[in-house]
């Protein structure tokens, strides 16, 4: 019974899939947008870096939150965009570093070296985004099978990454923690659904969502 | 004998433009811009045309209806008594940037929350208290405070902390003018201001997420304070100051960094002692009791050396070197004479 209810039809899937991708091209597309029309105030290059590590953030965070939907509902539609996700978390991070790199340094690459020495937010930064680059790297088939079993704990170093990516944000803030708070609640939460007593009660609750 | 010395920043009578050629060519930039903009629709045009005789910034919106007294000085206004010297590498921003995009805590923490929230700021009818060491304190209406004085426009550089600047043409009274009435005892030795408090009109001042303790404070010493260039603003652009730049009445210390320039103030006590500003209160390994612009001495968090001058554009982010004391060296360097500013940030 509940193998036919869970079944999903591969083209299903893949209209899925391609509806994720879309709508995670919407943010972008909207931002850039606003930038070409002169809607993005005086100064469009931090603008456009500041949203894109916000959306970095955003597909990190759907990407963690995956796992417990999956067992809350037992729909596995949210297990077969989860890699997607994930590569959109580090496709957002690559366009907020190359933001950096090119509308704050304008292209000075001394200062980036001087800046990744010397500036704590760099470092934490610069350590997520590689974190999320070796993911993204080994999020393949291939890598996955010439991995084998430490395929799963090199990934569950995304938990590490999430804490270095809100550091990262935080130590940015300057006065004003409203926003960086709304985040970490969220993240917090996602790590708590982890914790194993909390994450056997999510599945084990009855599967009547999983069809309707 | 009086020997007066030109400063720099002082404008010399050859390089004030003729009001003809200024005009003209202000016609002819609003023509070129109105064609994107729309600034050349008949009914905006009108409404700049009247104002225009005594208002450099014909195009620039009027916002609140102006108090009386300030509506009675605009004639007597003494015109771009400070400007660049380099007008090229300085050139003013345009309003809708100085006025849309700018740190003011009190009203949230991104740079357009102070556009879209101080609306709630009353700045009429307002009052400041000057105490402390003078023999003429009291509890001074604004008119009473300011009218004394000439308004004067001063083109200023504003430098953040943050390593972003623009050129801002304010309006006011040096700050010299008030102390100066309010006759210090011997024992002044600062100055020190406070913004206004309330809730109601500022709305960040109540949220639990704010790390900066509430009413601000800033502080100058009194030689700074009575030094010609700082600067009580009470209007940018040829109108009363917006409430999202610090209206009614704002400091404007231009080689300093913008957090100096404390806005909304009620209150202007002489002191004895160094008061404690609010951001040093706050992180004071990253903000100092002076914070003179010093492209040699780095935020913690970033370097001061350059600052991108704005508004800029994806493709020239219009980065340019910090200059000491945000280039009014001249003027003010001898103030900080012996002082190591490595550790006086």
């Amino acid at each position: 019974m509940s193998e036919i209810r869970f079944y999903l039809n591969p083209r299903f899937i893949l209209g899925w899939r391609w509806l994720v991708f879309g709508l995670a091209l919407v943010p972008w597309a909207l931002w850039v947008g606003q930038v070409m029309q002169g809607q993005a105030g005086p100064e469009p290059g931090r603008y456009l870096l500041l949203n894109l590590g916000h959306g970095a953030l955003w597909c990190l965070l759907l990407t963690l939150s995956l796992t417990p939907l999956t067992r809350l509902t037992g729909w596995k539609g949210f297990r077969v965009i989860r890699r997607q996700l994930g590569l959109w978390s580090l496709a957002y991070a690559l366009m907020h570093l190359l933001c950096y790199v090119l509308f704050i340094l304008g292209l000075e690459w001394s200062q980036l070296g001087k800046e990744l020495v010397e500036r704590p937010y760099i470092i934490v930064g610069a350590l997520a985004l590689t974190g999320l680059v070796v993911l993204g790297i080994t999020s393949n088939r291939w890598a996955m099978q010439r991995l084998g079993r430490r395929w799963k704990p090199l990934h569950k170093s995304v938990y590490v990454i999430l804490m270095l990516v809100m550091l990262h944000f935080l130590w940015v803030v300057r006065a004003d923690l409203s926003t960086w708070s709304a985040y970490a609640l969220v993240a917090a939460g996602l790590m708590l659904l982890r914790w194993p007593p909390l994450a056997r009660r999510l599945s084990r609750r009855p599967r009547r969502m999983a069809s309707s | 004998m009086l020997i007066k010395i030109r400063r720099r920043s002082e404008v010399k009578p050859s390089e004030i433009t003729p009001e003809s050629v200024y005009w003209n060519r202000r016609r002819f930039m609003q023509g070129v811009a109105g064609v994107g903009a729309g600034l050349a629709l008949p009914g905006l045009s009108h409404a700049a045309a009247v104002s225009s005789a005594a208002n450099p910034y014909p195009d620039v919106p009027q916002g609140r209806v102006p108090p009386a007294w300030f509506d009675a000085q605009r004639a007597e206004i003494k015109w771009r008594s400070v400007v660049p010297e380099d007008p090229k590498r300085d050139e003013v921003a345009p309003f809708a940037a100085a006025t849309q995009y700018n740190n003011f805590y009190e009203f949230g923490g991104s740079k357009d929350d102070p556009a879209r929230y101080a609306h709630t700021l009353k700045p009429e009818p307002w009052e400041v208290v000057v105490d402390g060491e003078v023999n003429h304190g009291g509890r001074i209406a604004l008119e009473d405070l300011v009218s004394p004085s000439q308004l004067e426009e001063r083109i200023y550089r504003l430098r953040c902390v943050e390593a972003w600047s623009m050129v801002i043409p304010w309006l006011g009274i040096p700050l010299a003018d008030v102390i100066r009435r309010a006759d210090p005892t011997r024992k002044a030795k600062y100055v020190r201001f406070e913004t206004l408090y309330d809730p109601q009109q500022m709305r960040a001042q109540d949220s639990a997420f704010g790390l900066i303790d509430w009413p601000y404070v800033e502080g100058l010493r009194l030689d700074e304070a009575m030094n010609p260039l700082t600067l009580l603003a009470v209007g940018m652009y040829g109108r009363v100051l917006p409430n999202q730049n610090g209206a009614p009445i704002r400091l404007v210390v231009p080689w300093k960094y913008g957090f100096k320039s404390i806005k909304s103030i009620v209150r202007i006590s002489l002191v004895e002692t160094q008061p404690v500003n609010s951001w040093q209160k706050l992180q004071p390994s990253e903000y100092g009791f002076y914070a003179n612009v010093n492209p040699q001495v780095d935020h913690p968090r970033w370097s001061q050396a350059r600052e991108r001058r704005l508004p800029n554009s994806l493709f020239s982010p219009n980065r340019i070197d910090t200059l000491m004391f945000n280039g009014y060296e001249d003027e003010v360097a001898s103030l900080y004479q012996g002082m190591d500013l490595r550790q006086h940030y």
